[in-house]
């Protein structure tokens, strides 16, 4: 594995890259407050992340991520549109025992825009590709948004559509969610016991969650269990739209024909089309870029829009390079204010292990 | 020699030396009840260490002991990557106890993992904080939840009285240990219909980070003999 010095080396090099493409460099601290990430990512960061205890400011994380802090420095202090680069060791818990690193470099790229989306997706991706192109990965792309605005256009209950998009990023009960509406899971015998009640309580309610949170969760599944089901058709469009993958252009064609069934992914797959185009014009072979619908799905759970990543020929292997748009992290974060934003970071440690020195 | 860890005090002392016992190996504590050092009689070469069941995950992971007796919940919580580090000798069919997740008996909504994920994004929406799930087994309770794809939740760490979080409002839900549930009911709390955790009993571990060479292989393979567990450890 590279050392430390090689990683240096090349995370020096694309740093440069990104501030000849016009990038304001952005520092970030090491030690991060914990809850901001926490509230973030959920509990689950507290594996993939180190925790330590300051007497002062309480529970810190050493960084994870620099998305994060960016963004917030951003909202905090930066003018728009504004374009960053920054590089530095990010730290990530390991678990299991592996060949994987829990300390390494980043180097990043950021875009906050409000004009013109479609442009800037291009941007960042012609950039990292023209900068790892010797090193010969594999381009995937994808786009959550396009998922996104399919479930909000399913005709059926706000409820069930909101409880859909918020576990868009975890596909297990993603599907297991839409079994459920659609029909094809029986709820669970509970569920019929709750319904043929009384909705008495049973026992003395003790703690913070009251009677009138229990009663409008009760009301909710009343509305659900009256309901009809969510289409066959809409949960076959949806699973189609899952499983789609192959050629850009070609996944174009199909999700246009998709469109027919989902309306509502019209102006989600406009911007992908107008990416594409936007793409050509930087002189990426889209004809040969993959796209999958469901890219993006099980990484940290804040893109929603443009995914992309860059893989080595070993797929034991982490992706050296990975980003996306993550327009609404910057609204959680912004405080009430928000701007859209896209960007991406490349490992160099990896890019060296790779040969790609002469990145 | 061999060094066999067992814990120090109480019924889960006891019922352990009655275990060996059983097995033609006679575990006693040396000198007074206060001093904590023990014999080992029936096989040669075996030393026996007597330490809190607590300390036993953290010992074999050091490899200062070679075998070590404690719950098989606390070496899943305690050990990251539990079985790269321990192997599982002997399930000894006492000191049985459920980990599990408990939520207030009134909440009639909610009677599984998937209403608790539901009721958390409410609770969110409602209070501004991830709903509180007060435990000690942090690494068990955390992994499961991972596994089952529950969201917006947080932990909050309990090290006693676990279920009188809920009624001191420091927390909404509980993952603990229990083997009756009588103190969930006398708490007003109630066991999720697919919120078993771990079922955890007193096992025998053999560390992986141990010297085996030697006498101690020999010693092993003496009490492996009468223990009936494998001739070699790994």
């Amino acid at each position: 594995m590279a050392d430390k010095a090689a990683s240096r080396a090349v995370a020096d090099r694309l740093y440069a890259a990104f501030l000849k493409a016009g990038a304001v460099p952005v520092e970030a601290d090491i030690l991060q407050p914990a809850e901001v990430l926490l509230d973030l990512y959920g509990e689950d960061i507290r594996a993939r992340a180190y925790v330590t205890q300051d007497p002062l400011r309480g529970e810190m994380m050493l960084r994870p991520d620099f998305t994060v802090p960016v963004v917030r420095e951003h909202m905090a202090h930066g003018a728009e549109p504004a374009r960053y680069a920054y590089r530095g060791e990010v730290f990530r818990k390991q678990e299991h025992v592996s060949e994987r690193k829990s300390e390494y470099f980043q180097v990043g790229f950021e875009i906050f825009d409000r004009d013109n989306p479609s442009a800037a997706d291009a941007e960042v991706f012609a950039l990292f590709a023209g900068l790892l192109a010797p090193a010969g990965l594999r381009a995937a792309t994808g786009d959550m948004a396009i998922l996104m605005a399919a479930v909000r256009g399913l005709k059926t209950l706000d409820s069930r559509k909101a409880a859909l998009l918020r576990h868009v990023w975890r596909p297990a009960r993603f599907t297991r969610l839409l079994e459920r509406f659609g029909g094809l899971v029986p709820p669970p015998e509970s569920r019929q016991r709750l319904l043929e009640g009384t909705g008495m309580l049973p026992a003395p309610l003790v703690g913070l969650r009251g009677e009138a949170e229990i009663a409008a969760r009760i009301a909710v599944i009343r509305a659900d269990a009256a309901a009809p089901p969510i289409s066959a058709e809409e949960v076959g469009l949806i699973e189609d739209l899952l499983n789609l993958s192959g050629p850009s252009p070609e996944a174009l064609t199909r999700l246009r024909m998709l469109q027919h069934g989902l309306p509502a992914i019209g102006p989600a797959v406009d911007l992908m089309e107008a990416r594409l185009e936007a793409l050509a014009a930087r002189g990426i072979a889209v004809a040969a870029l993959d796209f999958e619908a469901s890219h993006g799905r099980t990484t940290l759970e804040y893109y929603d829009g443009f995914v992309f990543s860059f893989h080595a020929a070993d797929p034991a292997l982490p992706p050296v390079a990975s980003g996306g748009r993550y327009d609404a992290l910057t609204a959680v974060l912004g405080q009430g204010r928000s701007i859209p934003a896209v960007g991406g970071v490349i490992r160099p440690g990896l890019l060296a292990d790779l040969g790609g020195a002469r990145c | 020699m061999l060094k066999l860890g067992v814990p120090s005090k109480g019924r889960l002392m006891e019922q352990c030396f009655d275990w060996f016992a059983a097995r033609g190996v006679r575990l006693a504590r040396s000198g007074s009840d206060r001093e904590y050092a023990g014999a080992v009689d029936g096989v040669e070469g075996v030393e026996l260490v007597l330490l809190s069941a607590g300390e036993i995950p953290r010992e074999l992971s050091a490899g200062r002991i070679h075998l070590g007796v404690t719950g098989s919940d606390l070496i899943r919580d305690k050990l990251a990557d539990w079985s790269t580090q321990v192997a599982e000798l002997a399930p000894m069919g006492f000191g049985h106890a459920d980990l599990v997740i408990a939520v207030p008996a009134a909440w009639v909504d909610v009677s599984t993992l998937d209403d608790l994920d539901a009721v958390a994004a409410a609770f969110r929406q409602a209070h501004g904080q991830r709903l509180r799930i007060a435990t000690k087994y942090h690494r068990l309770v955390r992994d499961f939840l991972t596994w089952h794809e529950i969201a917006d939740y947080q932990l909050v760490d309990s090290q006693g009285a676990t279920e009188g979080t809920v009624k001191n409002l420091t927390a909404e839900a509980i993952a603990d240990i229990t083997s009756s549930g009588e103190t969930l009911r006398a708490n007003h709390l109630k066991i999720l219909d697919d919120g078993l955790v771990h079922q955890s009993q007193a096992t025998l571990f053999a560390a992986r980070a141990a010297d085996w060479t030697g006498a101690a292989a020999a010693a092993y393979q003496a009490l492996a003999a009468r223990l009936g567990t494998a001739p070699r450890p790994f």
